[in-house]
């Protein structure tokens, strides 16, 4: 007689497997401890700190001046939106008024590093599905933004230009007509890439209806930018509380349905055509004039604190400033977007397939950097 | 002359940042005391924002009142920040309302020897890794949150550098 084998339980073992953190598609140097059931994430325990260098406490023992190249280095793709937010920290406690040029480059600058830093996530996005060729399209297309950039900062990245109460120095002559060509071909690279990627089947059966998150628990996670306006909510700092001269632009906030990574992507798609028409409408108004407000070499903001929000391609920054009234600040707080979209990945990665892992992360588009200061 | 240098340093008879609500921080001003009658709020104000300071055990009934009460509808954590002032620790909230669109501040001190608050994991879910952060660098302890290891430092790591007594690292030539 043998026994029926059906009726006996199958015996399940969990597996644990450590997955990072010198993985290719953990976008640097994450970790995170998964426990498996088949092919079923059970559990998710995430490992941060790789990259941990104390920024916050260096910046205790820098200048204010110096503390913009600090900036540069937590968000390695959006550096002038990160010495932006820094910046205006400072001009908030020390009630600076910006020249109006300096805020037009200001925009303008913020704004293609948004479309490099959103074409590095396009090709990524491709490299972390399975498809090889976007990244290469999308290298081409940032290094046409990035020699733009070397040409006004002197640096392709770390550009400490943005400085308090301006910028560093003024636009290089042939600006314009180096924008000329550079706009078409950010343009035609766009909808390039659009094509290429956004609708294929196989691309679509990756990401749709994969890490789903509805807005309201986006909101209670802290998640911001594309991130958590995909899952429908309108929220841009941009708009909400208009900073810099973005009050005098008209662009829209594409926002999503499903909450989704295909949603994730495609509203990062649909932000750099916005960025595109931001950047031609500044271009357009740019004024003449003085490009930084004349300041002390040393900085000695008065006794006090300062909270400065601004709009990182990858959502939300924060910098919490607290200043004695010395040369150097008492405290500063960064609230990294990369760091508040991440604590949301436990919720994203439940009961999904092992293989969709890597496709929620990468639809987070984190940047380590930033992640650990 | 070295003296008023080393009160400038120290922040004596320097200027305070000037204050500048707007509307929106005006009106939350005004009904903030209301809500908030049974904590005793401090009332302030830092540039822009509306500062409300509690005591430490209160933080997460504060929290929760101004998340669901809705006039206030505070749904969104900014940021968590603890700052070290030498024999206390102050802990701040900075909360956003993505329905009303005002912000403002929470603060609560703490003594940096028994630096201890209720967790807001339960209020906003993102509060997670900030409270984890504050534990690692400054040895704040968020009493119910769930799980408390170090984040950004390694297991085993002795002290708080996120603390101003801490030293910076002393570079050295090679």
């Amino acid at each position: 007689m043998v026994e029926s084998r059906s009726e006996a339980p199958l015996d399940m073992v969990q597996m644990m497997v450590n997955m990072g953190p010198q993985h290719p598609s953990t976008h640097g140097v994450f970790r995170m401890v998964l426990g498996i059931d088949g092919e079923r994430v059970v559990s998710v325990d995430p490992h941060i700190g790789y990259l941990h260098r104390g920024s916050e406490k260096l910046c205790e023992g820098e200048l204010y001046t110096q503390i913009v190249t600090l900036f540069d280095r937590m968000d390695y793709l959006s550096n002038f939106n990160n010495e932006l937010a820094f910046c205006m920290a400072v001009e908030k406690l020390m009630a600076l008024q910006v020249p109006e040029r300096a805020e037009y480059i200001r925009v303008i600058m913020c704004e293609l590093n948004r479309i490099a830093s959103h074409l590095m996530f396009f090709g990524t996005m491709g490299l972390d599905t399975g498809a090889i060729t976007p990244v290469l399209y999308a290298f081409r297309d940032r290094e046409r933004v990035q020699s733009l950039f070397e040409a006004v900062s002197g640096a392709r990245m770390m550009h400490n230009y943005i400085r308090v109460g301006g910028v560093k120095e003024d636009l290089p002559e042939d600006f314009r007509q180096r924008m000329a060509k550079l706009m078409p071909q950010l343009k035609q690279g766009i909808e390039e890439g659009d094509r290429l990627l956004s609708f294929s089947e196989i691309f679509l059966a990756r990401n749709k209806g994969i890490g789903v998150i509805d807005g309201k628990t986006a909101i209670s996670y802290g998640m911001s930018g594309p991130a958590l306006r995909a899952s429908g909510v309108p929220m841009d700092v941009r708009k909400d509380e208009p900073y810099s001269v973005y009050n005098r632009f008209d662009f829209g906030i594409p926002i999503g349905e499903k909450g989704d990574c295909w949603d994730r992507y495609y509203v990062r798609i649909e932000e750099m055509r916005q960025s595109l028409r931001i950047v031609e409408q500044a271009m357009a108004q740019m004024p003449d004039g003085p490009i930084s407000t004349p300041v002390r070499g040393v900085l000695r903001p008065p006794r006090g604190e300062a909270y400065a929000r601004a709009e990182n391609p990858r959502g939300e920054i924060g910098v919490y400033l607290v200043s004695d009234g010395s040369d150097k600040p008492y405290r500063v707080k960064v609230r990294p977007p990369s760091f508040c979209n991440l604590v949301a990945l436990k919720y994203l990665l439940r009961d999904c397939y092992v293989a969709d892992c890597v496709v929620i992360l990468g639809s987070l588009d984190v940047v380590l950097g930033e992640v650990d200061r | 002359m070295v003296r008023t240098v080393v009160e400038r340093r120290r922040g004596h008879g320097v200027p305070q940042a000037a204050v500048a609500l707007d509307d929106k921080g005006r009106a939350l001003e005004a009904m903030l005391p209301e809500i908030l009658k049974e904590f005793q709020p401090d009332m302030g104000a830092a540039v822009d924002l509306v500062v409300v300071t509690v005591k430490p055990r209160d933080v997460a009934s504060v929290c929760r009142v101004a998340k669901e009460s809705p006039q206030l509808a505070f749904d969104f954590l900014l940021c968590l920040s603890v700052v070290d002032y030498g024999e206390r620790l102050q802990v701040v909230y900075h909360l956003y309302s993505t329905t009303r669109k005002h912000k403002m501040v929470v603060k609560a001190d703490v003594l940096t020897e028994e630096a201890r608050v209720p967790s807001v994991t339960p209020v906003w879910p993102g509060a997670d890794w900030f409270e984890r952060e504050g534990h690692d660098l400054y040895g704040v302890v968020f009493e119910g949150h769930p799980n408390m290891s170090p984040l950004l430092l390694y297991e085993g790591f002795e002290g708080f550098p996120g603390r101003r007594s801490y030293p910076f690292n002393e570079y050295t030539e090679w």
